[in-house]
This record gives C-alpha cells, structure tokens and sequence, in this order.
C-alpha cells in the first residue's frame, strides 16, 4: 500500500518544491519582463516561454545531457561532491522548474503588465520608496497573477511526463512520479490502479482550476 | 523671498518642452493651457515623475532638481492629485489616506488628519471599500490623501476633468476651502478658464510647450492679447471691501474704487476683503451714469484697450480707479456708436456679480 500512494506523495512534493522556487525566482524575473525596455527583454521572454511550445522530450533531452556526468553542469556539481543531478529528485526539481517557468511567470508578469505606472507613480509621490512600492503596492495588486501562476504552475508539473521520463527515469520513491505510475500501471496491463490513479489526478485537476476560478473573482 | 522657480528642458518624440517661470511661493498657481501644450509634462517634471534633461526646480529655498542633483520623487515633500484619483483598490479609504501620512516623521506632519479629513468632508467614507465610492468622493479622497502628506507643495493635473458637471460643482467649495484654510502653495493645471478664474492667484500660460505669459491671475485674465479674455466665457477677478448689508432686499454691497456693486442673498461680514467674479458679457458700457436702468452694479472706469475678437464683437478692457481690470465683451456696432477711444471714461453696468470665497 505505501508503494502504492508513494508516486502520489512524491509528485505532491515536486510540484510543492517547484511552485515554490518559481514564485520566488519567477517573480523578479516577471518584474523584470513587465517594466525593462531594454531591447534584449524580448530574448529573454522568447527564452522564457520556449517550454510552451517545445516538447518536453526535448527539453529533457537536453538538460540529460548538461546534468549528466558528461555535461557541463554534471561536471560542476560532481567536482562539487554532488554527484550528479540526473536520475535524481533534485534534478527532477531543475527539470520541472525549467519545464513549469511560464506558467508562472507569465501570469505574473501580465499582472505587473496590468498594473500600469499609475499606482506606482502614486505610491512614490506618497513619498514609498521603490521596495516599498513593490511589496506595498504592486504586489497585493498583482495577487491574482500570483495565484494563476502558484496554481498553474502547481497543476502543470502535477502533469508532466516527458521531462521525468528523460532526466528522471522511473525510480522509486526517488523519480517515479504520478504520470510515469500510470504509464507503468498500463504497461503492466494493470487496468485497476491505472484507473484509481487516472481518475483521482482527473478529479485534483478539475478542483485546482474550479478552485482558481473562484477564488481569481474574489481576489479581483 | 519664497517663490517657486521652474526651468526645464525637454524632448519627447518631436514635442520639444522649454519651459521657464517663476511664480509665488503662496496661493494657487494655475498651469493654463490648450491639450497637449505641455501643461501635465511641466508638472510630472517638477514632480519627478518625468526625469527630464535639462531642469531646475526650486521650491522656497528647497532645490529639487538642478544640473548636479536630482532628488527622487519620494523624498521630494510634495503631494500629487492625478487627473483619475488613482486610489489603491487593495486598501480601504483610511488605509488609503494613511498611506502617505505614517512615512512622513510626526515632527514633520502640519497638517492633522481630523482636520483634513473634515474639511474634505470624507469621514463618513473611511471605512468604506474605495470601490463603491461615486467619481466625486473618490478624487476628495485623493486630495486628502496627497494632503496628509503635509507637501510643501500641492501639484494637481486638472482634478476635475474626469468628473461629470454636477460632481465637480459639488467639488468645487472643497477645493477652495483647501487653498483657503491650508497654505500650501499649489500648481494646478487646467485647461478650463472657469475653474482658472475661480481658483487662481497667478496663472502661467503654456503653448506648444513654451510659456506664452505668466504673472498674476487678475491681470492676465483680461489681457486682450492672450487667450482668456477672448473665450466666451471670459471673467475677471476684482476685490473690494465689504460696505453694507440690505437686509431689506437682501443684498451686500462691495465697495470698489469710485462704485459699487450688489451680491444677492448673502450676508457677508462688514469691512471684509471680498472677492469677486465679472463675466465680460455681463458688461455693459455707457458714457453717462444712467439713471433708469434696473441694473445696480455702475462703476465708472476708464477705457484701456480694445479688441475685436470676431466679426461681430469687441472686448474692452477696462480699469478702475486703482488699477483693476475689467472685460466688457460688446458689439462691434455698440463700440463704435458710442465712440470708444483708449483713456475715455465711461460708466460700466454690471448686471450680475457671483462672490467667489
């Protein structure tokens, strides 16, 4: 039974890490995106939004070979002590990130969009200094970006399957995520537990963004 | 002396601002111009908001920006009223209002927040959501806000634009009771000659980005080569002492130099200074007192310049004997049967008069 619920828990876990690090990373880098006119603006938010429309095999592909311990990253974090991040949570978590990155920012980023100078004009003749203008007023007005983004980004790597299978692999209670439980459920013809497992992620999705939806209305 | 002292330089797209005044460290200055004169850029500038080239800005005897230093906007101790009264929506009306006041030291606060909050009117509306405020209360709240700040200087973009003609009447005593009762020197941009009139102790005239003229209201109002005496509406402001109350018809005499003129149904306060409106087409001229005439409001005055503003109408303007000016928008038939020269003397009927404090 605990073998049975550990792709749950470990999937839970990943999402949570990786909404996480997004937040706090993705956030600046939104900021950055919504005010810069800086010509290279447009490089970094094409960068940014490149896992929409690639396939994650691909980025897995890629990231298998800079993790691996013949990569440049590889080679960083064994000479490190680390050993390396492929086939292992951590690297699960860089792959998600990555994967997950405009689902987050990009909500926030049109949220601060949305924003406009004005309440940031007014704030500063309020004599708020630009820190405070941020986490006094562009923050709490940006919320609903935030929410999208945590539940987006939550949802999104809840989901992903061709990311973990390159860099991950199926190990348990170390890679073997939901989505790859499911895979291995049907490949093993066991009708039963692919359902229960299906099913549930079927029902968890649809309440996430039941839930979003409501709560975007009344944080408006 | 305490004065304000403007000079900026600048180049949006191919609008090129050049900009030098100086005005007085009191009172309401008023940033009268056409759309897209330059009017709300010179503010933003003085502000901060617009970093501009070339600029100086000094605020009695406070230097805000120069060739060497610039000081960012919130350090500057000014307050801000946007077109739109831009309130944050997270936070409540108090919250709103208290925004601006916890970041300035209390040694430095002048003005308390009872007393601003009452004199806006807008204590009923502190616990309330921003959101169900109408346009009229919400730009009230605005002023406060900015106010309890105590700025040393108040910088508002036509705060009335955005409101309907009912609310912004509504708004109207508030905003005066603002410059009257807090002496905070203001630049109020408009581009309405009514609420110029109203409002203003000195005006700076702003065209494509330049200032065509600038020194006090009274005189500049009627000047026959700038715009405002040749809008329809034109006004001029005069002030005279209050000489009695006529209980009988209700009516107030103001004494002006040589005459006098009559405001219906207030009692004002006797030997007081008291401000008043005459619109040029409430003028009328006579080379004689006239005897006959239902008009009570007679001032002899002498003719000091003339000016057809369209086919069929001249403006005179006139003064009194000391020294104030009058508009008289006439016809052009009117000016030439009776003869009008410059330095003739003549009788101006004033049929209606409206107190302006």
């Amino acid at each position: 039974m605990e073998a049975y619920w550990e792709p749950v828990w470990l999937t839970l876990k990943l999402a949570a890490v990786t909404t996480l690090i997004l937040l706090v990373a993705g956030t600046p880098l939104a900021w950055w995106l919504a005010k810069s006119r800086n010509w290279w603006r447009d490089l970094i938010g094409s960068l940014v939004a490149l896992p929409l429309v690639l396939p994650p095999t691909v980025l897995g592909f890629y990231l298998l070979l800079l993790l691996g311990p013949a990569g440049p990253i590889g080679r960083l974090t064994q000479g490190l002590g680390w050993g390396t991040l492929a086939f292992t949570f951590p690297g699960l978590v860089v792959g998600s990130v990555l994967y997950s990155l405009p689902f987050v920012v990009q909500p926030i980023r049109n949220a601060f969009e949305a924003l406009g100078e004005r309440p940031l004009e007014v704030a500063a003749t309020l004599r708020a200094s630009p820190v405070q203008r941020f986490f006094d007023v562009a923050l709490p007005l940006a919320r609903s970006g935030f929410l999208t983004g945590a539940v987006l980004g939550f949802a999104h790597t809840v989901g992903e399957f061709g990311v973990v299978l390159m860099i991950g692999g199926n190990i348990p209670g170390e890679t073997k995520v939901l989505s790859v439980a499911i895979y291995d459920h049907v490949e093993a013809l066991e009708w039963g537990q692919a359902h229960w497992l299906a099913g549930g992620m079927l029902l968890f999705s649809f309440v996430v963004i039941f839930a979003m939806y409501r709560m975007e209305k009344r944080w408006r | 002396m305490s004065q304000i002292e403007i000079s900026l330089r600048h180049r949006l797209g191919d609008f090129q601002l050049a900009v030098e005044f100086q005005t007085a460290g009191h009172g309401v200055t008023a940033l009268f111009g056409p759309s897209g004169c330059g009017k709300t850029s010179v503010l933003r500038a003085v502000a901060g908001l617009l970093r501009v080239g070339q600029g100086l800005v000094r605020i009695n005897g406070d230097c805000w920006q120069s060739d060497t230093h610039f000081v960012p906007v919130h350090r500057r101790a000014l307050g801000y009223v946007f077109q739109e009264a831009s309130l944050f929506a997270h936070l409540s009306v108090e919250r709103n209002l208290l925004y601006g006041w916890r970041r300035v030291a209390p040694a430095q606060r002048r003005l308390g927040f009872d007393t601003v909050v009452e004199l806006l009117g807008i204590g009923p509306l502190l616990s309330r959501d921003t959101r169900v405020l109408s346009g009229g209360e919400r730009q009230r709240v605005a002023i406060g806000r900015a106010l309890l700040t105590s700025p040393r200087l108040l910088l508002m973009d036509e705060p009335l634009s955005a409101l309907d003609q009912t609310a912004r009447r509504a708004i109207f005593p508030y905003l005066e009771s603002v410059h009257r009762e807090l002496s905070v020197p203001s630049l109020y941009v408009s581009h309405d000659p009514d609420e110029v009139a109203h409002l203003a102790d000195h005006l700076v005239l702003l065209d494509a980005g330049r200032v065509v003229a600038s020194g006090s209201a009274a005189d500049l109002l009627t000047r026959l080569d700038l715009p405002l005496a040749r809008f329809e509406g034109a006004t001029a402001v005069v002030q005279g002492r209050v000489a009695e109350y006529d209980p009988h018809y209700a009516l107030s005499w103001i004494e002006l130099h040589g005459g006098r003129v009559a405001i219906a149904g207030s009692q004002l306060p006797r030997a007081e200074m008291a401000r008043v409106q005459i619109r040029a087409r409430d003028v009328s001229l006579a080379l004689s007192a006239p005897t006959d005439s239902s008009i009570l409001n007679l001032l002899p005055v002498r003719v000091s310049g003339l000016e057809d503003v369209s086919d069929a109408h001249r403006l005179v303007r006139l003064q009194l004997g000391d020294g104030q000016k009058l508009l008289a928008r006439i016809t052009r038939r009117s000016g030439d049967t009776l003869g009008l020269q410059p330095g003739m003397a003549v009788y101006a009927q004033v049929k209606s008069v409206a107190l302006m404090d």
